[in-house]
């Protein structure tokens, strides 16, 4: 079941710190230089309270929750 | 056949800017326009000249839409390295893009104006500094003009909003797109066919329309030449002198483009729909020529270099991506075929593009997939230190 929500991305925010990927790999990898790459589409219900704590400890608030089907940049 | 129809027709270009008398004698005052031109524009068909093609009515629509102030910027920044056409356009026919912009501000509402052109480009920049003054409307004499940064994503709409606004000619995040924020950002090219289209309709302009384009490479003449979109690639070769030797590849769009053998591509039009069956677009106008001793690893390396060089390194993506991937290229041009390095660029090329703010990324990653279609062999089997091979 997935949610109404996307992850978006500050992309010129963005240091690559990586802490996205540590607190949800199921939906972010890392590319080879440390940024994150986001699976697409909205975020599965069951993942969204791990999205919100990855929103809240991108250290840049580079990471976003916003209302919406395209995940994007 | 003549490469100079509409927009360029009329005095000699190597004479310079067209005065504003004689711009008026040729083709007759500029007819009083308002809010209602957009439905004129929008059934002319006619779409953005700067390299995104987006339909010009649309836009207008959306600028006009935003509610609040609503401002016009003239884009001649110009930052594609192959593209002169812009430059050349401001250069001979500035009234042309004057114009274009009342008809666009009157159109969208816009009550201020800002005219960007590349700073490197002296004599486009003079042109447009001597129209602005020759002119009596007092929108155009308040304009802002704003010189661009000679750099490659400094004509991206982000980061020409952001030139007007801060004085910083580099991209933003998105959204909100310029023009949902009340900003009307077009290319001059576009402007130069609204003024025409005002003069002389929708009909006319959709029956038959024309292109700037600039022809680069391996022709005897490289330059700018404005022909009609049913003009096909060979046309464009012959017209700006044909070449020394057969061309074996072209490059459409110039570096934010696409490869393309020359077998098969040599009788396309230049209509829109035609190359996007393709998977092309003319984008900003170049059509480069590659002739068959050239080397296109070699002219990717080069142009991959160039497209790293130019990331506004604000994306970790597009500053260290493009990187990798200009740095495996070369190091296949200059040392030979190593079948990690292709891998790489394979893997590479379909993670960066959509992960910046701008679609700098995505632009060179799609010239770099092109690449590694059209020269597959090549990369496969590339000798270090290439050579000329001439026969």
């Amino acid at each position: 079941m997935s949610s109404d929500q996307v992850l978006r991305i500050d992309r010129i925010r963005c240091d690559g710190h990586g802490l996205c990927a540590e607190m949800l790999p199921e939906l972010v990898r890392l590319d080879d230089w440390g940024y994150p790459i986001i699976a697409p589409g909205p975020v599965p219900r069951h993942l969204l309270s791990h999205a919100q704590k990855a929103v809240a400890g991108c250290p840049v608030l580079a990471l976003a929750l916003a209302r919406g089907t395209q995940t994007s940049r | 056949m003549t490469g100079r129809l509409r927009l360029l027709a009329g005095p000699d270009l190597a004479a310079g800017a067209e005065s504003l008398n004689s711009h008026v004698q040729r083709l007759g005052p500029l007819p009083s326009t308002g809010k209602a031109f957009v439905d004129v524009v929008e059934r002319s068909g006619l779409t953005g000249r700067g390299g995104a093609g987006f339909p010009v009515g649309r836009k207008w629509r959306s600028v006009a839409a935003s509610g609040g102030e609503t401002m016009l910027v003239v884009n001649g920044a110009e930052g594609e390295p192959q593209s002169m056409k812009d430059r050349v356009l401001m250069a001979t026919r500035p009234h042309l893009v004057l114009d274009g912009a009342l008809v666009a501000a009157r159109g969208v509402g816009a009550k201020q104006l800002a005219v960007v052109v590349g700073e490197a480009h002296t004599q486009a920049y003079m042109a447009m500094a001597a129209a602005l003054a020759q002119r009596p409307e007092p929108f155009l004499r308040q304009a802002r003009l704003l010189g661009a940064p000679a750099r490659y994503v400094a004509g991206e709409s982000s980061a020409v909003a952001h030139l007007v606004a801060e004085g910083v000619a580099r991209p933003t995040s998105r959204p909100p797109s310029p023009h949902q924020s009340g900003l009307l950002i077009q290319n001059v090219e576009t402007l130069g066919h609204v003024a025409l289209v005002a003069r002389y309709g929708a009909e006319w302009f959709r029956s038959n329309p024309t292109v700037l384009v600039t022809a680069a490479g391996a022709v005897t003449a490289p330059g700018v030449l404005e022909v009609t979109q049913r003009t096909s690639v060979r046309e464009v070769f012959e017209l700006a002198g044909g070449g020394p030797r057969p061309i074996k590849s072209l490059l459409f769009g110039g570096y934010f483009g696409a490869w393309s053998h020359a077998d098969g591509a040599w009788d396309l039009p230049l209509e829109p729909a035609a190359l996007r069956d393709r998977g092309l677009t003319l984008g900003c106008g170049v059509v480069g020529f590659l002739h068959d001793v050239g080397c296109g690893v070699c002219e990717t390396a080069r142009i991959m270099r160039y497209l790293a060089t130019e990331s506004s390194a604000q994306c970790g993506p597009c500053f260290f991506g493009l990187r990798a991937l200009a740095d495996a290229t070369g190091r296949i041009a200059e040392r030979g075929t190593n079948p990690d390095d292709v891998a790489r660029l394979r893997r590479w090329s379909e993670e960066i593009g959509g992960r910046g703010a701008c679609r700098h990324p995505d632009g060179a990653v799609m010239f770099l997939r092109s690449a590694l279609d059209v020269f597959g062999t090549d990369f496969a089997n590339h000798p270090p230190h290439w050579r000329a091979r001439v026969a």
